[in-house]
This record gives structure tokens, C-alpha cells and sequence, in this order.
């Protein structure tokens, strides 16, 4: 899960870390307002999911409360597209207003998860206030690494590591110190998957400040935090996504015609797949679960069918233990009670397979039966081609 | 000879009493594993379905002699579940509980270094060696004995592969599902190594998916220390970056961990890798035949 800037500087700023003193505003007056309070010259951040603001113009300098209020109203409302939203972009609804800060030096302050290791990984960097993934790509020795085992937990000599590698000066080390603390306790306290600090700045009065804050949440810890929960903001996802979430069901939605519905994660990236590879387009992932109840089955043929692009359905199901016919019959209560009229195109495998098929077969609904993935896909994707909607 | 589980298991089901447990305890003894005992704390002392439930592991292995622990707890308690199996000193833990949280894992994994237990998953659905023993939540029927070693990431879509497996007269030696989370006990490389020296298995397949990089710590293995035929499958190609895609483990991040780049290095390795999944089976035929 995804927060905005104004919000992990918030929690961030519980946890000792200093940042820019900034409110958020949603109007322009409020904007106006807020650069009064914060001295006239301020900063105004538009507050979306993805990163690239600066570049699209959603960071714009403002040297005055009037010119704070013009920008404001420029950006709220406005769609900024970034290289990290993809081209459709994201709708500004608010921006953070902040006092400016002047920077002699940008560093780089961040914890992530190194998979192989199983231990987070704290990374600094001189090179602040550029993507970390191309420093890591091109100046990689430009990073120090510190990871951190949960059996001794953060210790000194691991601030120390990181510090004296990046040669700050005394004074600033101990300043260090504490942000890498709180960086960590937030981390571990707040189940992330990510927390940067890029940039981290020293200003001309030798401070050290969050320029800018990004965290993610591990979607899987998210039940043992009802405060994190409270911070998603639904317009920065997908509507039918946010829709399909509320089932618990898993899906992404993508650009093609081709619906898919499968149960199991692995099998709906290979269903993904080899539509592809029979000439089609995915419109979706989605993975139904285990269970492939007829509740399932009809929230996901509601989710599928409300995407206006899909033009025929495939369903993949490998169930051992499944009953094909009550699957069928799952199937066939959720197309009659939607009245769904694309063409459905149904691989599924598991016991009473024969029994399921007839079933399908004799409702006289739009299914075509495809035995073995290949040619469910290819079935599907010539279904798409002919259909209209 | 498989790996992992065979007619010497004796299993300990954690959370045997949950539907889940009860379920898949029936299946895996129906199957002809040898169950043992369930754990649900509060019901020690009673009979679940004919098998005698204890409060601890401790108990389950001191006075059943189990050896393998399976799983079935909610993603909030697993890691404890795990951790207290480890502790219990069982030498080998299945967990199939999708959705524990990462950092609990990283305890977890901690906890497994230096222990003696081998914890497979989480996440995952399981190993079986067909004729043998089944400790997981696949479809026995679809399984064959034979001589075809298959490692993957996946759940469904190891049944899929199976499926094409046994359609084609090719059994299977063992099947070990490693699990779709980001952190897991047990590896490629760490079932690749088994299949290697287990006289059993001729063949093997392996079928990965996106994210993270340990289909091409598996490739680098491959190329060193296996001398038989390995076919792998890589799922996601058409996975858009920055997504989680079901699986926690399975989000190309920053670029990295897409399908091309695992395929390139298995390929690299001599792995013979095919682009639809509809054609594991087939290649894993070619390649014994070759």
C-alpha cells in the first residue's frame, strides 16, 4: 500500500525525523492561507501516489502568498502525468504547501527488504535527489549498505557504517544517528515494505532534513494496522481494482480484450501468457482464489464484464478437489443473473469434468468448452476478435 | 527415492481442528501419509476424525514421533506456528498460510539458521512424492510415480504442469511447491541440489514467475552442479512492472525481476525454457528423450 509525501513526512515526523514544517491544502485560497503562516515563500508539492513530480511541473516555487494561491490552482484539479504514472497520469486533488529550505548537500536515507538476505537493508547515499535505482545502476559504490539482523536489532556500529561512509562531518553524525533510528523503528513498527528519505538535505545552517518521504505498506500486515489502513486513498487506484478488492479478490486491470478468470496467482499469469501468445491481449489479472464459490465467481464475472474493452471471457480453473459441476453450475447462475452475453470460452479441470461440460453445454448460454490451456486461449482470443460491444 | 516426504513421514498437522486442517488432514492420510497428530491449543487431549490432537508440538513429537509439521494457522499466527515447530525441533515444516506478513518471516528465517528444520513455504501448496506421501493441498489423482522432479513457485499452475506430466505417461518423483512470498524456507537451489543427487528423479522442471532473482540464483546452479536435463517455464511475461500479481513475491521492482531477464539466464545455463505453459510437458519429454 501507497501513501502520499504529506503523510509520510507526518509519520515519519513521529518518529524524531525532522522535516519541513508544511500544511496541506486542497483549495488555492487554502494554499494562499498556508504560505502566509509559513512566511511567505514557500514551496507547493502536487501530492500524488507516483514520483517524477518535479519534472512534469508538480513541485513549483512560489515567492509569495499570491503566487502560492496561482500554482495551487493550476495543480488542483489538473491531471500531472509523470513517468511513473503511465500515461493516463493522476488527478492532483491536494498539494503540500512548504516553507522553502535552503541546501548545501542532498543525501540519500533509505530501508528496503533484501529478499535473498531475509533482513532489511538500510542504503545511504551521497547522491541524493536522484533516482536511487540509477545510482544502484551506474554508481553503485556510491551506496553503502548496512543490513541489519533482527537477532541484535539496530546498533550503533551500524549507524556508524553508514555515516562514516558517507564522511558527514561530526556535528551532522549524531543528527544521522537519529534519523536512522527512527527510520528503522518506523519500519519495523509499521510492517513497510519501503521507506525513503530521497532527498535527505543538509541546509546552509547545517540541519538535516526530509525533503521528500516515501513509504510503502506490506499489503500482508496491513490487518494489525487500522491507523495505515485509514491513510489509502482510494482515488489513486483503479475503481474496478478497488471494487475487486472489496471481495477479496485479486485483480490488476490491463489494456485488452481478452477477460481471464483462473484460480491460483502462477496459473493467471499463464493464462496471461499464452493469450498472448495465441495473438490476443489480456484485459486482466485475476485470480479467484482457491475457493471458486459461486459468490466468487459472480462478483468476478460482475468485476470482468463492468470493464467496457473485454469482448470475450476465458475461465481457467485447475481444482483438484473442485467439482466441475458445481462449478459449472456457479458459472452458469452468474452469467443468467448478469446477463452476460460475451462469449465465455471454459478450461477447468478437477472431478466431474464430462458431468460439467453437458451442463454447460445444455443451458444454452454462449460457452464454448476448450480442452488444455492452448487451445482455451486461442479459442478465446478468436471470440474476441469476432465480438462487438 | 523422492525428496522430502515419502513412507518414513509421520505428520504433525498445526491447526487440524480449522476446516482447512480437517479437510487436508483426511486428504493427506486418505492419500497414505502417515498422520500422526494434530495441534490446536486448548483441544490437547482430545480425537479429531480418529487422529489425537495435542496443545504443543513439543507433546506431537515427543509422544507421536513426528517428523514433518504441516501448517494450517492464519496468516496473524503462522509465524508463531512455524517458530514454534522449529523450536519444537521438527526436522521439516510445510506452512501453507498465504498473507503472513514480511516482517515476521524475517524473524522467521532467522530463527531457521543453524536449526535443524527445513521449513518449505510459506504460501505454497505443499510437496508430494506420488505413491508415497502427500503433505500439502494438491490433487493426489492428477499425480503419477515416476521420474520427473518438479520445483515451483506456483500452486494451481503446478497442477497444470502435473497434469501435462502424467497425461503424457511421464511420473513424478517428487513435486515441491516453494511458494509465491517474497521470503521463503526453501529454495530452487535447494530443491534443484535434492533432485541432483536423489537417484529417483531423471528430469526436472522448474516454473517461476516474476520478482525477486531466485530463478537466476537457480540458473547459476544449474550450471555448475546439475548434470540432469532441466526444462523450466517462467510466468509473467506479460506482468506490467511495479504490480504485485497475486503472489507477494512476485512484483518486478525497479526493473528488475521480469520474465525476460529469468528466461535469458536459465536459457544461458542451458535450461531449455519454453514460452507457453501448455508446453512444460511436452519439453520435459523431449529433453528425456534426447
Amino acid at each position: 500500500m501507497k501513501i502520499h509525501e504529506f503523510q509520510a513526512k507526518a509519520l515519519l515526523a513521529e518518529y524524531g525525523i525532522p522535516v519541513p514544517r508544511g500544511e496541506v491544502a486542497v483549495t488555492p485560497l487554502e494554499a494562499r492561507n498556508a504560505a502566509e503562516r509559513l512566511g511567505g515563500a514557500v514551496v507547493i508539492k502536487a501530492q500524488i501516489h507516483a514520483g517524477g513530480r518535479g519534472k512534469a511541473g508538480g513541485i513549483v516555487l512560489a515567492s509569495s502568498p499570491e503566487e502560492a494561491e496561482t500554482a495551487a490552482e493550476r495543480l488542483i484539479g489538473s491531471r500531472l502525468v509523470t513517468h511513473q504514472t503511465g500515461p493516463e497520469g493522476s488527478v492532483v486533488k491536494r498539494v503540500l504547501v512548504e516553507e522553502r529550505t535552503s541546501i548545501t548537500r542532498e543525501l540519500y536515507a533509505g530501508i528496503v527488504l533484501d529478499r535473498k538476505a531475509a533482513l532489511p537493508v538500510i542504503m545511504a547515499s551521497t547522491a541524493g535527489g536522484v533516482d536511487i535505482e540509477d545510482v544502484a545502476a551506474k554508481n553503485p559504490e556510491k551506496i553503502i549498505k548496512v543490513a541489519v539482523d533482527p537477532a541484535t536489532q539496530l546498533q550503533a556500529f551500524h549507524a556508524r557504517q553508514l555515516f562514516f561512509g558517507l564522511r558527514l562531518p561530526q556535528p551532522l553524525q549524531s543528527a544521522g544517528v537519529e534519523i536512522v533510528r527512527g527510520l528503522y523503528r518506523a519500519f519495523q513498527e509499521k510492517d513497510c515494505s519501503l521507506v525513503e528519505i530521497n532527498p535527505l538535505v543538509v541546509t546552509a545552517d547545517n540541519r538535516l532534513l526530509a525533503l521528500d518521504a516515501k513509504i510503502n505498506f506490506d499489503d500482508n500486515a496491513l490487518f494489525r494496522h487500522p491507523d495505515i489502513k485509514e491513510l489509502r486513498d482510494l482515488d489513486e487506484e483503479s475503481p474496478l481494482e478497488v471494487e475487486a478488492s472489496k471481495f477479496g479478490l485479486s485483480y490488476i486491470k490491463l489494456e485488452g480484450t481478452v477477460g481471464c478468470m483462473v484460480n491460483g496467482a502462477g496459473l493467471a499469469m499463464a493464462t496471461m501468457d499464452i493469450v498472448k501468445l495465441a495473438g490476443g491481449e489480456p484485459a486482466n489479472f485475476l485470480d479467484v482464489g482457491g475457493g471458486a464459490s459461486a459468490e466468487q465467481i459472480q462478483n468476478a464475472f460482475r468485476i470482468l464484464t463492468s470493464d467496457r474493452s473485454v469482448r470475450a471471457v476465458l475461465i481457467n480453473i485447475f481444482g483438484g478437489i473442485l467439482r466441475c459441476d458445481r462449478l459449472a453450475e456457479g458459472v452458469i447462475h452468474a452469467v443468467r443473473s448478469l446477463q452476460v452475453t460475451l462469449p465465455i470460452v471454459i478450461r477447468m479441470e478437477g472431478t466431474n469434468v464430462d458431468q460439467g461440460r453437458r451442463m454447460l453445454r445444455e443451458s444454452g448460454l454462449n460457452f464454448i468448452t476448450a480442452d488444455g490451456m492452448r487451445e482455451a486461449a486461442e479459442r478465446a482470443v478468436e471470440a474476441a476478435g469476432r465480438g462487438k460491444r | 527415492m523422492s525428496i522430502f516426504v515419502d513412507k518414513k513421514t509421520r505428520l504433525v498437522v498445526q491447526g487440524i481442528t480449522g476446516r482447512e486442517g480437517t479437510f487436508h488432514a483426511l486428504a493427506c492420510r486418505d492419500y497414505g501419509t502417515t498422520v500422526v497428530a494434530g495441534v490446536t491449543p486448548g483441544k490437547g487431549g482430545s480425537r479429531h476424525e480418529g487422529v489425537p490432537v495435542f496443545d504443543t508440538v513439543r507433546e506431537a513429537v515427543a509422544k507421536e514421533g513426528a517428523n514433518t509439521a504441516l501448517i494450517f494457522v492464519p496468516p496473524a499466527f503462522a509465524a508463531d506456528a512455524i517458530l514454534e515447530a522449529i523450536d519444537a525441533a521438527v526436522p521439516l515444516v510445510v506452512c501453507i498460510t498465504e498473507g503472513i506478513p514480511t516482517l515476521d518471516m524475517v524473524r522467521v528465517a532467522r530463527f531457521l539458521r543453524g536449526s535443524g528444520t527445513r521449513l518449505i513455504g510459506p504460501n505454497c501448496p505443499g510437496i508430494i512424492s506420488p505413491g508415497k506421501a502427500k503433505v500439502g493441498i494438491m490433487p493426489g489423482h492428477i499425480h503419477k510415480r515416476g521420474k520427473v522432479g518438479v520445483v515451483s513457485r506456483s500452486g494451481t499452475l503446478t497442477y497444470e504442469a502435473v497434469g501435462q506430466l502424467t497425461r503424457l505417461g511421464l511420473g513424478q518423483s517428487s513435486c515441491v511447491g516453494i511458494g509465491g512470498d517474497p521470503i521463503i524456507g526453501t529454495t530452487f537451489v535447494d530443491c534443484l541440489s535434492l533432485f541432483e543427487d536423489d537417484p529417483a528423479t531423471h528430469a526436472i522442471l522448474m516454473i517461476g514467475e516474476i520478482g525477486g532473482t531466485a530463478e537466476e540464483e537457480a540458473a547459476a546452479f544449474v550450471k555448475r552442479h546439475v548434470s540432469k536435463p532441466v526444462v523450466g517455464y517462467i510466468a509473467g511475461q506479460t506482468a506490467p512492472p511495479g504490480r504485485r500479481m497475486g503472489h507477494a513475491g512476485a512484483i518486478i521492482s525497479g526493473g528488475k525481476g521480469t520474465a525476460a531477464e529469468k528466461v535469458t539466464a536459465l536459457r544461458r545455463a542451458g535450461i531449455a525454457v519454453v514460452k507457453s505453459p501448455a508446453e512444460m510437458g511436452a519439453a520435459v519429454k523431449k529433453a528425456l528423450n534426447a
